[in-house]
């Protein structure tokens, strides 16, 4: 397998669960060495994909290679390329850390004495040393995710799959996998990495595939998927916050869109299509003496990227999912 | 970067070894599980005490005789009782996602379901140790020979070994492992009790007869009362061999089929 092969590669992937269709025809490809984000709401197929990709469930239509390996036809040999995190941790409660870990090294062929250097290392790695012999249904939420993410690494995996890596860990928590990952791509593994959250796949993510009720409808690099909607975001604020209202007004008539007052930070927001516009705004405000402390013009977030792809909002979380309590935005289908 | 080049095939013996390295997790989380070690001791010993008790004196005339005639049968019921345990915990694995960290594995594709009931086999050991020992100690006696009593105990495993596929598959057919536990029961229950574990079954109605009469239960207990307590062993034996080659033939293939199938 030559250097350029991608790592993987998915065409026209169609997979069917009754009268439901979870994927419509999906085409992914991730370069090696890299990240590539799978983005969308829950149920757009996302962890279908992965499952897919990680011989789990086989398609009913297109092909998917891992390294070049047919995930079908080669599923022993990609196995043995591949590491999977899912969405919910899968480690064996009943086990101790280390012997999770243990387990899954002599699966893997390793020595006794191998398996369990391997077990120490990775758990030191992970800060989880300390629990390395407790059961892991003592663990919390965050220990588990992390343990469940050691053992996919047991086997030094070249293609690593992370299907909702942070979903329902605290801040904390999600910084210290973010960490994790960035590590694991500099030492040249490729990540797969599904997301609900659109600041985890412009944080992590080299390429992204927006993917909506089982289609891809976008892909491209952060960079790229914002400067795709051709609008950009102007966000003023004014040294005194007397002049909030007037500022507002004024940002109204010029761009002939509704700007976003912000009463906390004493910023309005509005979206530019012309950059033309700005001289004359800071002229303006000149003219009217109104003194500024910020005048800045920035890429649209992804958060505004994926409401003008999809049509839908990215909406914050109901209530009762721990995400709302970390102040994180998840993207979920307006239509309910 | 390395080139590495991954293998074409799995090699011969490492599906043994991958059932092995599963087996031993099994029998770890044994260890790591008390109430589930409990249970498994407990059971057998609450069995013995109260049908020995609560039957003895109305059945046989006294506890010391319905012992020796119940025992064997206690056997049975605990360790057909703890095939139970097999599918409930292939399908906790199946649910925590456990098997799909396994099947995302270089390892033999059976390999999860033989390791599972290799290590069960552990539990089923336990299971027979302790009701021939704590029988014993409310007064049992062997009347045949160590050897006798010792293929006695091997012969129930045997025939565990082939109940605990019909437990598989049970486990992979039912989405909870309270499911497992409820659909075992009733399933088992009238195997195990409608038999000649506790009584003879001259008194039974005449449909009851033929069902004991063809129940696999029945002759294994027979031929563990030969073996243990002496009588004619040949036959029950022969037939209890039989009856767990039939079920091992029957529910083996359909647990791989809905374990692929269900993974």
């Amino acid at each position: 397998m030559g250097e350029e092969t991608n790592a993987i590669e998915a065409r026209g992937l169609v997979k069917r669960f009754g009268k439901t269709t979870a994927l419509a025809g999906v085409d992914l490809t991730a370069r090696a060495g890299t990240v590539l984000g799978l983005l969308g709401p829950n149920g757009a197929g996302k962890t279908t994909a992965v499952r897919i990709l990680a011989t789990l469930l086989r398609p009913d239509g297109g092909e998917a290679r891992v390294c070049g390996y047919d995930v079908g036809r080669d599923a022993h040999q990609v196995r043995q390329l591949i590491g999977l995190t899912g969405q919910y941790a899968s480690v064996d409660e009943g086990l101790s850390g280390t012997n999770n870990l243990i387990m899954i090294g002599r699966l893997l062929g390793m020595s006794r004495a191998g398996a369990r250097a391997r077990a120490a290392g990775l758990l030191a790695r992970f800060e989880l040393t300390e629990a390395a012999g407790r059961p892991a249904k003592t663990y919390s939420g965050g220990m588990r995710r992390r343990l469940d993410l050691a053992a996919s690494l047991v086997g030094q995996p070249r293609v690593l799959y992370l299907d909702e890596p942070t979903t329902g860990l605290d801040p904390h928590s999600r910084n210290e996998v973010w960490a994790l990952i960035r590590q694991l791509v500099a030492d040249g593994t490729t990540v797969l990495l599904t997301t609900q959250y659109l600041e985890e796949a412009d944080q992590l993510a080299h390429d992204i595939a927006v993917i909506d009720r089982g289609k891809v409808i976008a892909t491209g690099s952060p960079d790229e998927l914002k400067a795709r909607t051709g609008r950009q975001v102007l966000e003023v604020c004014p040294a005194d916050r007397a002049d909030l209202g007037v500022v507002a007004a004024l940002l109204g008539q010029r761009t002939e869109s509704a700007p976003a007052v912000s009463d906390e930070s004493g910023r309005v927001t509005v979206q530019v299509s012309d950059g033309r516009l700005l001289p004359e705004l800071v002229r303006e405000f000149d003219d009217r003496g109104i003194e500024l402390a910020e005048f800045a013009l920035r890429k649209a977030s992804l958060d505004e990227v994926f409401l003008a792809l999809t049509g839908h909002r990215a909406e914050n979380p109901r209530d009762n999912e721990p995400a709302e309590a970390t102040g994180r935005r998840k993207l979920s289908r307006s239509a309910r | 970067m390395t080139t590495f080049v991954p293998a074409r095939r799995l090699g011969p013996v490492t599906g043994l070894r991958n059932s092995f390295t599963l087996a031993w997790r099994s029998v770890l989380k044994l260890r790591t599980n008390p109430e589930d070690l409990f249970g498994l001791l407990l059971q057998p010993i609450m069995y013995l005490v109260l049908f020995t008790y609560v039957f003895g004196g109305s059945i046989a005339g006294g506890t010391h005789q319905y012992l020796q005639f119940s025992l064997p049968g206690i056997m049975v019921l605990s360790v057909v009782f703890a095939t139970l345990g097999t599918g409930m915990m292939l399908s906790q694995d199946v649910a925590t996602g456990v098997f799909d960290r396994f099947r995302a594995l270089p390892i033999a594709r059976w390999a999860p379901l033989a390791g599972a009931i290799g290590g069960d086999m552990v539990r089923y050991l336990i299971s027979v140790a302790v009701t021939l020992g704590f029988g014993m100690i409310l007064g049992f006696r062997v009347q045949t020979s160590p050897l006798a009593a010792a293929m006695g105990c091997l012969l129930l495993l045997v025939f565990a070994l082939a109940m605990c596929w019909f437990s598989a598959m049970v486990g992979m057919l039912v989405k909870s492992a309270q499911g497992v536990q409820l659909w075992g029961f009733l399933l088992m229950f009238p195997l195990v009790f409608g038999s000649n574990i506790l009584t003879e079954s001259a008194k039974m109605p005449g449909w009851l007869q033929a069902f004991v009469k063809v129940n696999p239960v029945t002759y294994l207990t027979e031929a563990g009362r030969a073996l243990l307590t002496g009588g004619p062993a040949a036959t029950p034996v022969t037939r209890s061999l039989l009856w767990a080659l039939a079920i091992f033939v029957v529910f083996a293939p359909l647990a791989v089929r809905a374990y692929l199938r269900r993974t």
